[in-house]
């Protein structure tokens, strides 16, 4: 048994231990729980801490049933480590900003919140395919019933639209991972990439292209890549602040990390070829998601949508197929969950003490919660990518990759980093300046201890993120150059096995396609 | 044939130990009720338990000695002990929910338990059987039990609808069993499976393919009936809907495994060399079954009605594993039919007991709230639903997961594809069970039927088991399943 799977399993034990005792104890029980998680998972960082490699940690592969052979295999590489981190540095800060707030069925409260850790901790680290759809699927539960029972006023909606659309997508994936187990011969991810780069499972164009869309479009709904996006302003705007908070930091990752883990690795060419496609859409998120935020009078939608444009960063990053691209594109996953998830609590906290998400209802916060306004600001020119802070080297290196490719893409992408100044600095003008209405100053209280205790380490990771990039990237830029080289060994092989088995390849077109394909 | 006839062994007779218990059993609770009177009413349930225990012991018993039975006439086989303990542990659970069901309708008789016994009686045969007199007889001692348990309710004009429906639509649909089985005695000469497949595939037979086609689609007729796959699906609703609650969940069960035991049993011996012309015909039944079943739940507000077509649809995906026409697709129907046997019965057990007197709450809506004053059932509701959709860490999950995994070997991707897409549909209505338990403020009529009885309670912690053990340490069932799943051609 290694770290990792204390860490795994932890969350679903303080999950039984919270339903087991009285709900007295339950919100205690859930942040001393949580807490111990965060500070066991940060023994994970050892193997990774100074030297960048692509090697993968703490591995642990079982039989979990014998046939069709199902693997409990999991590990954790350099793409997960951070991922999985900041699953476990959210659920305890979750705990605290819930920790008033939530006064009805407190006991399932919590223990649906460790349910959820458990499930996106287990979609980071799984390398088995059908493990992974397990985790992927049980995130789903705790979280529509976080939306459901705790949510606001059309939560039913949302919660439902929120189930529906992921379970849709997800039905095509298992569809898909079924049709490789039925190539393959197994659901090991680490074999079936093996398999892949000897040459010994060869996936067609033909059924590359099916395969590739079955795991993508799962994927892209959970990112949301524009336009599969609908569900997540009503799931955002309808659920508690902590609801909010992992999903926006950690449950949207989910998909990112699906697209870089699964897609391009399996699938290199079918993702080659529909490159130009997707990185269309997800320059129209970009740009949509910011203007659709500009004009939001709701301040969480506003949040929301500004998350459809930041993630457009990510996949634009990730389609690029440059280092760049790909670096900035997973650095942005994390720097979205911090900087996303601390606007979100930011919002809870306003909505706590005021009870409206309309922004027109504020103004001259300023005034009378200093602390809280300054926060904001800082997170706001994390959201809008200020240098030194975090979000500024996510950007930059993604739109860097996007200029490789094409300045167009850059151009465009960039439009969006002006509008997001655009809709944040509006934002925080109407919000925090000007005189202090009536019902601001009767409600607005300054940030308390507890607040300030929740939201503090976000602030800080947006300062050292953003200005100690290397210690962040060194793990992630070496995983990522492994991907970028295994989804090139598909394109490469495409060419040297073609479907005509008597005729020699004509050595000028192999080369010509390889060339063509590093170029891309 | 009477010529070589020798009398059969005790070998032979302990092999169908369970259907002798079962037949004794039934016939002593009529007797006893007569002999002890009206007083001793609470004692029928506890009897028909042991004698359903006893007869699970027998099941056993015949199972460890596989073999041919009375002339090959049945055969016990893994497959045949896998469906018989199957319908027997439903028929236990049904017996667990039905006790209270019946003292609250005033309608407590042994004759209730008695059907029940011989209705798994049939079934059991079902599973057994080895040759279509054996299925036609199974199949009619089975039906004729659950038509007089349909309606069991005698005062209850739905429960008359129910039975006359079931009955009328039910004779007809074996009739045309019957029918096929004549003519491919006609065609072959016997009626004993194996020597149907022989004489199919060997070389040297004479016959039409069209009348031997026609034989097996007049079979499916009768088959298709009985497991409610399209377009002979039409009773199922109006049945399960009218019929009492307890018996609802037992017929959705057992009966419907049994008929789909020797459904697999007879197209995968008898008719495995005909593959290629009731496969399509399978495909389309099966894509059907599913569409209809979860499209037409989308629109219920009674949850029975809901739970029925919801019956309907997972009959569509075994018929799925059907039409993958191969081991592992046996193994996977097999695998499924044992989970939705629980999954269903713990959903039929919470709603037998909420509907109340008289079943007066079946809405949906009747249960708002429910959560609030029972969280441990509404919680256990919320595994079954969770395990209908199909959620990992369910039985109902990866019973899915091995039926289109057979599908897809099977080199049947639509299917799949458009399977899998109808299970991602079936999530909507089995949701708005969960929301209106969970997110719906408890109104008035909440909760009137009270606390949970402990026949119930133990028929759900039961089930609850079930589910778990089959959605996280499958490997046991599933390795039995596919031990079993070699049927001998």
């Amino acid at each position: 048994m290694t770290l990792l799977d204390i860490v795994l399993f932890l969350p679903l034990v303080a999950f039984i231990v919270i339903l087991a005792l009285p709900k007295t104890l339950s919100r205690t029980l859930a942040l001393a729980t949580s807490m111990g998680i965060f500070i066991v998972s940060l023994g994970l960082l050892a193997p990774f801490l100074g030297k960048p490699t692509s090697a993968v940690s703490f591995e642990t592969n079982l039989i979990w049933i014998q046939s069709p052979a199902i693997r409990y295999h999991i590990s954790l590489d350099g793409l997960g480590l951070w991922l999985l981190l900041l699953s476990t540095m959210l659920t305890p800060l979750c705990v605290l900003i819930s920790w008033n707030y939530i006064t009805d069925r407190v006991k399932e409260y919590y223990a649906f919140l460790l349910l959820l850790e458990f499930g996106v901790i287990g979609v980071f680290v799984s390398m088995d395919l059908f493990l992974f759809y397990v985790f992927w699927e049980v995130t789903l539960v705790p979280m529509y019933f976080l939306i459901g029972i705790w949510g606001h006023d059309r939560r039913i909606y949302a919660t439902v639209k929120f189930f529906l659309y992921t379970m849709a997508g997800s039905v095509l994936m298992l569809a898909a991972i079924l049709y490789l187990y039925s190539r393959a011969g197994t659901f090991d991810y680490p074999m079936i990439l093996q398999l892949l780069s000897s040459g010994r499972l060869q996936l067609t164009a033909a059924e590359q292209l099916p395969l590739f869309l079955a795991f993508f479009i799962a994927f892209a709904i959970k990112v949301p890549l524009f336009p599969l996006h609908t569900w997540l302003p009503d799931a955002h705007v309808e659920a508690p602040t902590a609801g909010s908070v992992m999903l926006a930091s950690v449950m949207l990752k989910m998909g990112t990390y699906g697209i870089v883990r699964f897609c391009l690795p399996m699938f290199g060419n079918a993702a080659h070829q529909c490159a130009p496609v997707i990185i269309a859409l997800a320059i129209i998120g970009i740009i949509y998601g910011a203007l659709v935020a500009l004009v939001q009078p709701n301040m969480k939608k506003l949040v929301a949508y500004s998350s459809v444009s930041h993630l457009g960063f990510v996949v634009l990053g990730i389609f690029t197929f440059t280092q760049q691209g790909m670096d900035g594109a997973v650095y942005q996953m994390l720097n979205h969950g911090i900087s996303t998830g601390a606007l979100f609590m930011l919002v809870g906290f306003l909505y706590e003490r005021n009870h409206s998400l309309e922004i027109k209802s504020y103004g001259g916060v300023a005034n009378v919660a200093p602390v809280l306004s300054v926060i904001f600001m800082v997170t706001t020119l994390a959201s809008i990518g200020l240098p030194v802070l975090n979000n500024f080297v996510g950007e930059f290196l993604v739109l860097q990759g996007a200029a490789i490719v094409s300045w167009k893409y850059a151009a465009l992408a960039g439009l969006g980093v002006i509008f997001s100044a655009c809709y944040m600095l509006w934002l925080y003008q109407r919000a925090f300046f000007g005189e202090a209405g009536e019902g601001v100053r009767h409600h607005i209280t300054d940030i308390n201890k507890r607040e300030l205790l929740a939201i503090a380490p976000l602030v800080i990771l947006m300062v050292w993120m953003g200005t100690g990039t290397s210690l962040f990237l060194k793990p992630i830029t070496a995983v990522n150059a492994q991907i970028l080289e295994q989804s090139k060994i598909n394109v490469e092989y495409q060419v040297k096995a073609p479907p005509a088995p008597s005729a020699e390849p004509a050595p000028a077109t192999t080369a010509a396609v390889v060339e063509v394909a590093r170029a891309r | 044939m009477l010529v070589n006839f020798t009398p059969p062994s005790a070998s032979e007779y302990i092999r169908v130990l369970p259907e002798i218990l079962l037949t004794v059993g039934g016939t002593i609770l009529m007797i006893a009720e007569g002999l002890a009177g009206e007083r001793h009413r609470r004692g029928l349930a506890p009897m028909a338990l042991a004698f359903l225990l006893l007869a699970l012991g027998g099941a056993v018993v015949a199972g460890m000695d596989p073999g041919p039975a009375f002339n090959n006439m049945l055969t016990v086989d893994g497959y045949a002990t896998f469906f018989r303990l199957l319908v027997l542990i439903v028929g236990i659970l049904s017996v667990l929910i039905s006790g209270s069901y019946l003292t609250r309708e005033n309608a407590d008789s042994a004759d209730y338990y008695a059907l029940i016994l011989f209705s798994l009686c049939g079934q059991s045969i079902l599973a057994s059987a080895n040759e279509l007199i054996m299925v036609f007889i199974g199949l009619e001692i089975s039906s004729i039990a659950t038509y007089v348990l349909a309606g069991f309710l005698r005062n209850d004009k739905r429960n008359n609808e129910a039975a006359i429906k079931y009955f009328l639509l039910g004779s007809f649909a074996t009739a045309f069993l019957l029918y096929g089985v004549g003519w491919i005695y006609g065609v072959t000469g016997t009626t004993n499976l194996q020597e149907i497949h022989r004489f199919l595939t060997s070389s040297e037979s004479v016959y039409s393919p069209l009348l031997v086609s026609a034989c097996a689609a007049m079979m499916f007729v009768g088959f298709a009936f009985k497991v409610s796959a399209a377009p002979f699906q039409g009773w199922a609703p109006d049945v399960y809907q009218g019929a009492p609650a307890p018996v609802s969940a037992f017929m959705t069960a057992a009966p419907k495994a049994a008929a789909f035991a020797v459904f697999l049993r007879v197209y995968s011996i008898a008719f495995s060399g005909l593959t290629e012309r009731w496969q399509p015909i399978l495909w389309v039944s099966a894509m059907a079954t599913m569409v209809i079943g979860n499209f037409a739940a989308l629109r219920q507000d009674n949850i029975k009605r809901m739970l029925a077509y919801s019956s309907v649809a997972h009959a569509g995906y075994v018929m799925v594993a059907v039409v993958a026409h191969s081991e592992a697709g046996v193994a996977a129907a097999m695998f499924y039919l044992a989970s939705y046997a629980f999954m269903n019965l713990g959903a039929f057990a919470i709603v037998t007991h909420y509907v109340g007197k008289g079943e007066r709450y079946v809405g949906i809506d009747d249960m708002a709230g429910y959560a609030r004053q029972q969280p441990l059932i509404a919680a256990l509701f919320t595994w079954f639903l969770l395990s209908l959709i199909g959620v990992p860490l369910t039985g109902g999950f990866f019973g899915k997961f091995y039926v289109f995994k057979s599908a897809i070997d099977s080199n049947l991707i639509w299917l799949t594809v458009l399977g899998l897409l109808n299970s991602a549909v079936a999530a909507y209505y089995y949701l708005r069970i969960i929301v209106v338990m969970y997110f719906h403020e408890p109104t008035n009529e909440t909760g009137a039927a009270g606390p949970v009885p402990a026949g119930v309670r133990l028929a759900l912690i039961g089930s609850a088991i079930g589910v778990f053990v089959l959605g996280v340490m499958p490997s046991a069932v599933l390795e039995f399943a596919n031990r079993s799943a070699m049927l001998s051609r």
